[in-house]
């Protein structure tokens, strides 16, 4: 068995769980944070991505125990205070989603490719960015739509990143 | 997955000494960990390596360039060292998998693994590369000896890649639009000596290889005109669902000839 300790969404957590535990079960089931979804469970969908020290990662493809002593942040961390995120608020903006299952994921890895291009995206580098993002329902057109408006806002200095 | 035990050492030494037959080293866990979740794999231990300081950072120094096994794709994409002298290695690990696979996946768990779609074994090939481990040093020609076979031994940890910069490099892939993974990508680069190295992933049934007919065509004339009237022989290349042997073998010209362009 493994003893966790962990920093998610700023507040220190602790937890035990077996050494094969996925990251995306300890969040779920050890931490009852369910907005992370478990869509293909096969590494390629992306409904899981979580950031593990300020990174984008699939947390349905690490286990709890390669996380141990990392600052993870959720999908219920980036709101502040009642207030959306620039990323969930353009995602409501723009019609990014429509059954929501993808959603989280895709959000956490708009937030991670916002910070790495440093707010400035086409919609080319948008596309390809989001290839480890499976979305059944939207055609993607209005995520691409919402990711750009987000990193607009977000370099514009307007509203600061919740993170 | 079947249950295992995780150890997370912090030197070469203490990771070597967990290592046995039925123990794996975990770098990225971006092809361990589903591999284990469909039971492919079941290994009694395994041992993290991603927090062993002599596995980490890039140096380059003139033209020597050394990545330390537990780099990640996204650490050599992004690493303006290695884009400097050798931009077509950088291009090539900004084109493996997508962003989170990049943030996790590392080269030496990808040569490790020696899958024929990687992208690395390509260009390690055509580079003339060498691959360190615990116990020695490989050539890249000799460290590859097959699909999903390298020359390590059940314990032997990848610690580096080296390689001397050449005077240009480029890559071009043909991804797999569902895996990601190369269904045939090139490597080419030329050296200061005029010499040529061209590797070839995604198509061999054997894993990457080099290609001496393409290399022997572009050390006198390195455009890819001069690849024009190469045939490439499908005998010895992948059939699968994705693609022919035939359709491999153009892709093979049409992708050499895409990397030559983009060649600087
Ligand atoms: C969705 C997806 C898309 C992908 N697309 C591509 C792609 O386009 N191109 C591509 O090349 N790859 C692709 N990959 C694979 C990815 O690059 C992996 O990161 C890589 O193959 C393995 O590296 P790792 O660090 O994750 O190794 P792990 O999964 O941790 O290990 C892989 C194997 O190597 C062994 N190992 C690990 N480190 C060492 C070491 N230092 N010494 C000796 N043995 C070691 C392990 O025991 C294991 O057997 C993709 C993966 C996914 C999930």
């Amino acid at each position: 068995m493994a003893e966790i300790t962990m920093t998610v969404n700023g507040r220190t957590v602790s937890g035990t769980c077996e050494d094969r535990t996925l990251l995306v079960q300890f969040i779920r089931e050890n931490q009852g944070l369910t907005g992370t979804h478990v869509g293909c469970d096969t590494s390629q969908c992306g409904a899981c991505v979580v950031h593990v020290d300020g990174k984008a990662v699939k947390s349905c493809t690490m286990l709890a125990a390669q996380a141990n002593g990392s600052e993870v942040t959720t999908i219920e961390g980036l709101a502040s205070g009642g207030e959306l995120h620039p990323v969930q608020a353009a995602f409501r903006e723009h019609h990014g989603l429509q059954c929501g299952f993808c959603t989280p994921g895709m959000i956490m890895t708009a937030v991670d490719m916002i910070r790495r291009h440093d707010g400035k995206l086409d919609e080319h580098t948008v596309r390809s960015e989001l290839d480890g993002n499976i979305c059944r329902c939207t055609g993607y057109h209005n995520i691409v739509k919402a990711i750009l408006a987000a990193a607009e806002e977000m370099g514009s200095g307007s509203k600061v990143a919740a993170e | 997955m079947y249950a295992t035990t995780y150890h997370r050492p912090t030197s070469v030494d203490e990771a070597a000494k967990l290592a046995s037959e039925e123990a794996k080293y975990l770098s990225g866990g971006q092809t361990l960990l589903p591999t284990m979740k469909q039971r492919l794999a079941a290994p009694s231990d395994l041992i993290d390596l991603r927090h062993i300081d002599a596995l980490k950072g890039i140096t380059v120094e003139g033209g020597n360039v050394r990545i330390g096994a537990a780099c990640t794709h996204s650490e050599i994409a992004t690493s303006e060292a290695i884009k400097g002298v050798c931009p077509g290695f950088t291009y090539l690990a900004g084109h493996i998998g997508d962003p989170a696979v990049r943030h996790m996946g590392t080269i030496g768990g990808s040569i490790a693994n020696n899958d024929p779609a990687a992208d690395y074994p390509s260009a390690l090939l055509a580079l003339g590369a060498t691959i360190r481990t615990n116990t020695r040093s490989l050539a890249a020609e000799d460290f590859f000896t097959g699909l999903f076979e390298t020359a390590l031994d059940e314990r032997e940890m990848v610690t580096a890649v080296e390689f001397t910069a050449p005077d240009k490099s480029g890559y071009s892939k043909f991804r797999n639009p569902a895996s990601r993974y190369a269904m045939t990508g090139v490597f080419v680069c030329k050296r200061s000596d005029g010499s040529v190295g061209v590797g070839v992933a995604g198509a061999g049934s054997d894993g990457a290889f080099r290609s001496p007919d393409m290399e022997r065509a572009l050390a006198g004339d390195f455009t890819p005109a001069a690849l024009e009237n190469i045939s490439i022989d499908p005998s010895g290349l992948m059939s699968d669902m994705h693609a022919s042997a035939e359709y491999r073998a153009n892709l093979i010209k049409v992708m050499g000839k895409r990397a030559v362009q983009q060649a600087v």
